[in-house]
């Protein structure tokens, strides 16, 4: 497989990479859940780019464009839909609790946040 | 220790991206990029337009064929509204305040003259869901940011009392429309309208106005979410 042909599985790669970095390796609690963010999104990139078919176009039957069998496949982007919603969501939950974080220990630096601590 | 850490994080950070390295390269030479891999989606393809009339197929999949999956969906957006609502709403006696600072006058002029059409552009995205890109959700996201404007210029004039009953009352009628289809037709959220002519606004039966009410919860439940982050 070439590496030029698969740029998006590629890109994909790239931010479900960073996201993990983010999480995993940042301290500040909004960058964390910046990276849990850009976890889902490459995952969402991830799943339109398996459905993409090579010179197919959008599923969205036109006046001009009538001929199903040219068409991409629509089930993972429906999916994506759907995910796309739970993330925001989720997103907001996450940042929600961040706001509750600093509120009760006036810091976002997990370091110093020690009621989790053992 | 702190350094110790720190190279503990990198090198484990590392090591999860080699691990999705190799699982993807792996993966992906099975799936080239941009190769024909339906599945189901050749029978969505042929059959969704005729069975559902709806000319956007990816709308025909996610109301016509997997209504159910969608209203668990709304109700995950609901239960994420609730929950952040649970957790600020306790903090109104807090001393700390948002930053006092105050919309220029052409933040406020312009929210004014563009708010109006913000709203129409989010309704026609979602009565347009079933014969063009968009639908309920995106339009529910298109509303919400019309709101966070009004928020932004701190004009007032949101009411969250409304916005709330406007969510349940379009979520219970989304469940209504779905009981409806149980009693003509046997089936939840099955088709009972005509289905129309395909590609025209009032076509695909119910799919339409299933759209509309998610885009109207969408968009209170997304405006709700706004209001209680700004702290009022």
């Amino acid at each position: 497989m070439d590496l030029v042909r698969s740029l998006y599985y590629l890109g994909a790669f790239l931010l479900i990479g960073i996201g993990f970095y983010a999480v995993l390796g940042k301290k500040n609690l909004i960058k964390v859940i910046m990276g849990l963010s850009l976890i889902d999104n490459g995952i969402n990139l991830l799943f339109i780019a398996i459905g993409y078919v090579r010179h197919h176009t959008a599923p969205i039957i036109t006046s001009q464009i009538s001929d199903t069998s040219l068409m991409v496949d629509p089930v993972p982007q429906a999916l994506v839909l759907t995910a796309i919603v739970i993330e925001l969501s989720v997103l907001a939950l996450a940042l929600a609790l961040a706001v509750k974080v600093f509120a009760v220990h006036k810091t976002l630096n997990l370091n110093k946040i020690k009621g989790l601590k053992w | 220790m702190n350094r110790f850490n720190k190279i503990f994080a990198y090198s484990s950070v590392f090591l999860i991206s080699l691990c999705l390295l190799v699982v993807f390269l792996l993966a992906f030479r099975a799936i080239p990029f941009g190769a024909d891999t339906m599945d189901v989606g050749h029978f969505y393809l042929e059959d969704a337009a005729k069975s559902t009339g709806s000319a956007n197929i990816v709308t025909a999949v996610v109301l016509g064929f997997r209504g159910f999956d969608t209203l668990g969906e709304v109700m995950v957006l609901f239960l994420g509204a609730v929950g952040l609502g649970l957790v600020l709403s306790s903090q109104k006696d807090s001393t700390h305040s948002p930053a006092k600072t105050f919309p220029s006058l052409i933040l406020k002029t312009m929210a004014d003259l563009v708010f109006p059409f913000i709203v129409l552009f989010g309704i026609y995205i979602f009565m347009h869901g079933h014969i063009s890109p968009g639908g309920g959700f995106p339009a529910g996201a298109v509303l919400a940011s019309g709101y966070l404007l009004l928020f932004l210029s701190q004009r007032g004039g949101y009411h969250i009392r409304l916005a709330q009953r406007v969510e349940t009352g379009s979520g219970l009628v989304f469940v209504i429309v779905g009981l409806a289809g149980l009693y003509f037709s046997g089936f939840f959220l099955h088709n009972f309208l005509p289905v129309g002519r395909l590609g025209s606004l009032y076509s695909a039966g119910i799919i339409p106005v299933l759209y509309s009410l998610i885009g109207i919860k969408v968009g209170a439940e997304l405006g709700g979410i706004i209001y209680r982050l700004f702290g009022e």
